[in-house]
């Protein structure tokens, strides 16, 4: 999100995201930044915020709004402009440009309603052309409105160029290791193998569990599943998790939490280390990675 | 009728690890058996007001109707229980509020919403939906998907262009074919289901499905029952892992034991009684 520094004489005010639509500057106290200062009009500029582009307008004021030293009537905020009313700076911050792939598949993950209409145009279109049995044409239609629909879903985001026909793995920002996660257990993603093998996730340690008391003792049990739960049902149970930051437990039923180390976990998620100690129901065992 | 016996309810929503803010809105009314998910869009905040207007027109207005009448009766002009007129008429009234919204007010123009609500009355879930938000249930340790989406996908799934498998790597998962507030009028799916003891009810919004498979969510249905609250958290969480490109909101409603209308002295009496 773009965002303005507000700094007086090299002192730094504070810092305004630009979250609405339109962001309103003025001495008034109903503007969103007011600046208290007799050079600044009641009403005097406005920030238009249009998807990831800002503009400033100078709404008529008296001492004018100067971009980079030039007074401006309406600017197009470039990051790292700097807007001066009176003896107020406003430095603008724009958005953190994202890698492309990033940008065009988050664009295509916000919903776009497709209006009957256009699919009603499309299929008299199809059938106009003669395309067989009203079925046939039905597909047709739908398979028209499909490319058309997702041309324009691009072509409205800021004109980006089209998706290319095998979109990026996974989005550019995430950390190798968490990457590789994903592509074992995301359907989501395009270009992720149909059939991942577990390999995949090689990234990420595989952790188990070693059962040390009870029945069961000296049973090893591994941790491959992104769930498993553990203990009796009714009287003490606690999950699991294995997520990219690692491995997990967190108490699911009964009176009290599992301890990890002597240590009752409470109800929040407990990271575990490579050979932490847990008590649960009654039998203790020994979380451990394995290389 | 109190339902808050019959109904464990619990709920969780996230704007995902991608989107700066939540344009997903939920409500649940356990008493009442009510609960109503919507997963706007449109640009700027306008997705989240069509979500709110949606929960929360719907919410409100079926509250004071259904402390006046039984759902459960049957309409003498639809001929058709009380309560899917009632719910369809709400949904309309929420799809008019947007509408004129969206119309009369410049930011909000072209915003709307998916929706789906679901109604306990009776031992039976009546469940009503636009767009691709979704209803499962999971009986017998079975997860079903209860309603299909009103998708561009579904479409071509359904016209046999494309398998499911090849849905999964879709390229326009986004584009629905229904949604609240884009037409002055709009046509709710309206459907009936038994509810029995037993039954976990999830209704999620795209961010669930499109980032966590069915078979992990079923799992984690599964593990984590014994704890609502904590289930429905781990969804998010599960989703989040996987990359939280959109916002992520999930209900939860598990049957504890059966809920059928009170009906004369005797049948007030016998529902007091379980």
């Amino acid at each position: 999100m773009a965002k303005l520094i507000l700094s007086m004489d090299g002192l730094v005010l504070k810092e305004i995201p630009l979250t609405k639509e339109r962001t309103t500057i003025g001495r008034k106290p109903h503007n969103d930044i007011q600046i208290d200062n007799l050079a600044v009009s009641g009403e005097h500029a406005v920030i238009v915020t249009i998807l990831n582009d800002c503009f400033l307008e100078d709404l008529g004021s008296t001492n004018g709004t100067l971009v980079n030293g030039n007074p401006v009537k309406k600017h197009f905020l470039q990051s790292n402009d700097v807007v001066e009313l009176g003896k107020y700076r406003l430095k603008f911050v724009g958005e953190a440009p994202q890698p492309a792939a990033a940008a065009e598949k988050a664009d295509f993950e916000k919903t776009m309603v497709l209006r009957p209409s256009a699919m009603k145009a499309a299929s008299e279109q199809a059938r106009a052309m003669g395309a067989g049995t009203a079925e046939a044409a039905r597909a047709a239609a739908v398979q028209q409105v499909a490319a058309s629909a997702a041309a324009a879903g691009i072509a409205d985001k800021d004109n980006r160029a089209p998706a290319p026909a095998a979109p990026a793995p996974a989005p550019a920002p995430t950390p190798a290791p968490v990457a590789a996660v994903h592509a074992a257990t995301a359907p989501a993603m395009p270009a992720a193998p149909a059939a991942a093998p577990p390999a995949a996730k090689s990234g990420h340690p595989l952790g188990a569990i070693q059962i040390m008391t009870g029945g069961n003792a000296g049973k090893e049990l591994e941790l491959g599943k992104p769930l498993t739960t553990l203990g009796k049902p009714g009287v003490q149970v606690a999950v699991l998790t294995r997520r990219p930051q690692g491995y997990f437990i967190t108490h699911v039923e009964g009176a009290n939490p599992p301890t990890v180390n002597g240590q009752a976990i409470g109800t929040a998620p407990h990271a575990l280390k490579d050979h932490d100690l847990i008590e649960l129901a009654g039998v203790k065992m020994e979380f451990f990675l394995k290389g | 009728m109190d339902l808050s016996q019959a109904l464990e309810v619990a709920s969780s929503t996230d704007p995902g690890m991608v989107r700066s803010h939540n344009e997903d809105s939920i409500s649940a009314d356990p008493a009442n058996g009510l609960v109503v998910l919507a997963d706007g869009m449109g640009g700027y905040n306008a997705g989240e007001v069509a979500s709110g207007m949606a929960t929360t027109v719907i919410t409100t207005e079926m509250q004071q109707l259904l402390a006046k009448v039984k759902p459960h009766e049957i309409d003498p002009e639809s001929n058709k229980v009380v309560a899917a007129r009632l719910v369809r008429e709400q949904v309309l009234k929420a799809n008019a509020s947007i509408y004129h919204a969206a119309q009369s007010q410049p930011q909000y123009a072209g915003m709307g919403t998916t929706l789906v609500v679901c109604l306990f009355y009776d031992n039976k879930a009546l469940v009503a939906h636009l767009g691709d938000s979704r209803l499962y249930r999971m009986r017998d340790g079975t997860l079903k998907q209860i309603t299909r989406d009103h998708s561009l996908l579904q479409e071509q799934i359904d016209s046999g262009l494309i398998t499911p498998e090849q849905a999964k790597h879709a390229q326009h998962k986004n584009l629905v074919t229904k949604a609240l507030g884009i037409d002055p009028t709009v046509e709710p799916e309206i459907r009936e289901y038994e509810a029995r003891p037993g039954d976990l009810y999830l209704l999620c919004s795209d961010g669930l499905c499109d980032m966590v498979e069915d078979g992990d969510i079923s799992m984690a249905l599964e593990a984590l029952g014994a704890n609502l609250k904590l289930a429905a958290q781990q969804l998010v969480q599960m989703a989040n892992d996987n990359g939280g490109k959109d916002n992520v909101s999930v209900i939860l409603v598990r049957v504890l034991r059966e809920f059928p209308a009170a009906r004369g002295v005797v049948g007030k009496f016998l529902g007091w009684l379980k």
